[in-house]
C-alpha cells in the first residue's frame, strides 16, 4: 500500500472526525454521504454547492430586510431564516442550523440588534463550513489522484 | 488501529454496498413507481429526489403546489380522460411553502376525483402535533419529519408497493364510488392482496394517547421511526369500507373517510 495514500487517508479520516466533533456536521451529513455511490459520485458536493448558493441568497435577503431604515419586517427576515434552517438541516450543517434556531427566536421577539448580530454569525458560520468542506473535498481529490480510495469514515 | 487498515482497504464495490445502506431489494412492481415530489427548497428537492431514485422510484420534482396541480392537470378543467394516462403513485409534499401550503395541496388532491386515491405524504421540519393531526384528518397517508432519511423513504416505498397492486382494484371500484354511501359494500370477492390479519390495528403513525390533548410534542423519533411503520396494507381499508376499523386515532379516522368522499 502506498504510504502516501495511507497518510492522506489518515489525514482525511481525522479531518472528517474533527468536523463532527467540533459540531460542524451532524448525522444528516452522514446520511447524504450514504446516498453517494459510483453512479452518483458527486452527489454530496452538488448538494452542498446548492446549499451554499442558498446561504448567499438567503443571507442577502435577510441583510436587506434588516437594513430598512424604517420598520424592519421581521416576518420577512423570519421567513428567510426558516428556509435557511430547513436547508442547513437537510445537509447536516449543524452549526448553521443551530444559529438559525436562535435567529428565529430573535425574529419572533423582534430583537433588532440580536438579529443583526445573529446574521453576522450565520454569515461567518456558513463561510467557515464552506472552507472546511472545500478542504475535505480537496483531500478526497488528492487521495483519488494518488491512486487511493476515499475511506468511509465511521463517526461513532 | 486495525480499523484504519480496514478502512483504507475498502474497495469501491464494498463502499457502494455500505454507502447505499443495504438497498438490496429489487423493485417489486412491474411498472415503475412514479412519485411527485413538491418542495420549494431546491436543496430538499435534490435530496428527496435522490432518496426516491435510490429506492427505484421515478421522480417528478416541482417547486410549488401550483406547479404540482399543473402537472396533475388539476389547475383547470381538463377532461379526466387525459389524466388516466398520467400515473402518479405517490405525492410527497413539504408542508411550509409560500403560496400554497402542503396542506392546501393535500386538500385539493383529495377533492379531485382523479387523484384522491393517490397517497399523499407530508414533510415538515416542525413537529407540531396539531399540524400532523390536521393533515392526517384531511387524508394524508403519512407525515415525515425533516430532514428526511432513506429509512423514511424506504418505509413509504414498502407500503406503496401494496398500493400499486391495488390500483387496478381501485379502478374497478370507481363506479361504486359514485354511489351514495348509505349502503355498505359487500366485501369484494376478488383476490385483493389483503389478509384478514393484516393489521387493522397497526398505524403508519403513532399518536400516543396521552399526547393528543396536552402536548409535549412527540419527539421526532416517534414520528419518523414509529414502531408501527411496518409495511401495512393501509389501502386495504380504503377498499373494504364496509368494515370500518375501530377509531383509534386520527390516522384511522382518515382511512375510513377517504374513498367515500
Amino acid at each position: 500500500m502506498d504510504a502516501h495514500v495511507a497518510q492522506l487517508q489518515m489525514q482525511y479520516r481525522n479531518y472528517i472526525l474533527s468536523l463532527y466533533q467540533q459540531g460542524f456536521l451532524d448525522d444528516q451529513f452522514t446520511e447524504l454521504k450514504s446516498l453517494q455511490d459510483d453512479g452518483s459520485p458527486d452527489f454530496v458536493a452538488e448538494v452542498l454547492s446548492l446549499f451554499f448558493d442558498d446561504c448567499v441568497k438567503l443571507v442577502g435577503n435577510m441583510a436587506r430586510a434588516l437594513d430598512q431604515t424604517g420598520t424592519v419586517d421581521f416576518s420577512q427576515v423570519g421567513a428567510n431564516v426558516h428556509q435557511l434552517k430547513g436547508s442547513s438541516s437537510s445537509v447536516g450543517a449543524k452549526r448553521v442550523k443551530g444559529l438559525c434556531i436562535n435567529f428565529k427566536e430573535l425574529c419572533e421577539a423582534k430583537n433588532y440588534e440580536g438579529c443583526v448580530r445573529c446574521l453576522q454569525q450565520v454569515d461567518i458560520e456558513y463561510k467557515t463550513l464552506k472552507a472546511k468542506l472545500q478542504d475535505m473535498f480537496n483531500l478526497e481529490k488528492q487521495i483519488v489522484q494518488a491512486g487511493g480510495i476515499v475511506p468511509q469514515v465511521d463517526i461513532n | 488501529m486495525a480499523r484504519d487498515g480496514g478502512v483504507s482497504c475498502l474497495r469501491s464495490s464494498e463502499m457502494m454496498r455500505v454507502g447505499i445502506g443495504g438497498m438490496e431489494s429489487p423493485p417489486l412492481d412491474l411498472d415503475e413507481v412514479h412519485v411527485l415530489a413538491v418542495d420549494d427548497s431546491l436543496v430538499d428537492r435534490i435530496v428527496i429526489e435522490r432518496l426516491l431514485r435510490i429506492t427505484s422510484c421515478k421522480v417528478t420534482a416541482v417547486d410549488s403546489g401550483w406547479r404540482a396541480l399543473e402537472f396533475l392537470g388539476l389547475d383547470n378543467e381538463k377532461a379526466s380522460a387525459e389524466l388516466d394516462r398520467l400515473k402518479v403513485d405517490l405525492i410527497i409534499t413539504d408542508y411550509c411553502m409560500p403560496g400554497m401550503t402542503g396542506y392546501e395541496l393535500l386538500k385539493k388532491i383529495k377533492e379531485s376525483s382523479s387523484f384522491r386515491q393517490v397517497p399523499v405524504v407530508i414533510m415538515s421540519s416542525e413537529n407540531v402535533l396539531t399540524r400532523i393531526d390536521r393533515c392526517l384528518e384531511e387524508g394524508a397517508e403519512d407525515f415525515l419529519l425533516k430532514p428526511v432519511k432513506l429509512a423514511d423513504v424506504k418505509r413509504l416505498r414498502s407500503y406503496l408497493t401494496g398500493d400499486v397492486k391495488l390500483s387496478n382494484a381501485n379502478k374497478r371500484k370507481l363506479p361504486e364510488d359514485s354511489v351514495p354511501v348509505n349502503t355498505s359494500f359487500p366485501p369484494p370477492p376478488s383476490p385483493f392482496p389483503i389478509s384478514p390479519d393484516s393489521s387493522d390495528s397497526s398505524l403508519p403513525l403513532t399518536i400516543s394517547p396521552e399526547s393528543s390533548d396536552s402536548s409535549p410534542p412527540l419527539s421526532p423519533l416517534e414520528i419518523s421511526s414509529s414502531p408501527l411503520s411496518s409495511p401495512i396494507d393501509d389501502e386495504d381499508d380504503d377498499v373494504l369500507t364496509s368494515s370500518p376499523a375501530p377509531e383509534e386515532s386520527p390516522a384511522r379516522r382518515q382511512k375510513m373517510r377517504s374513498p367515500l368522499d
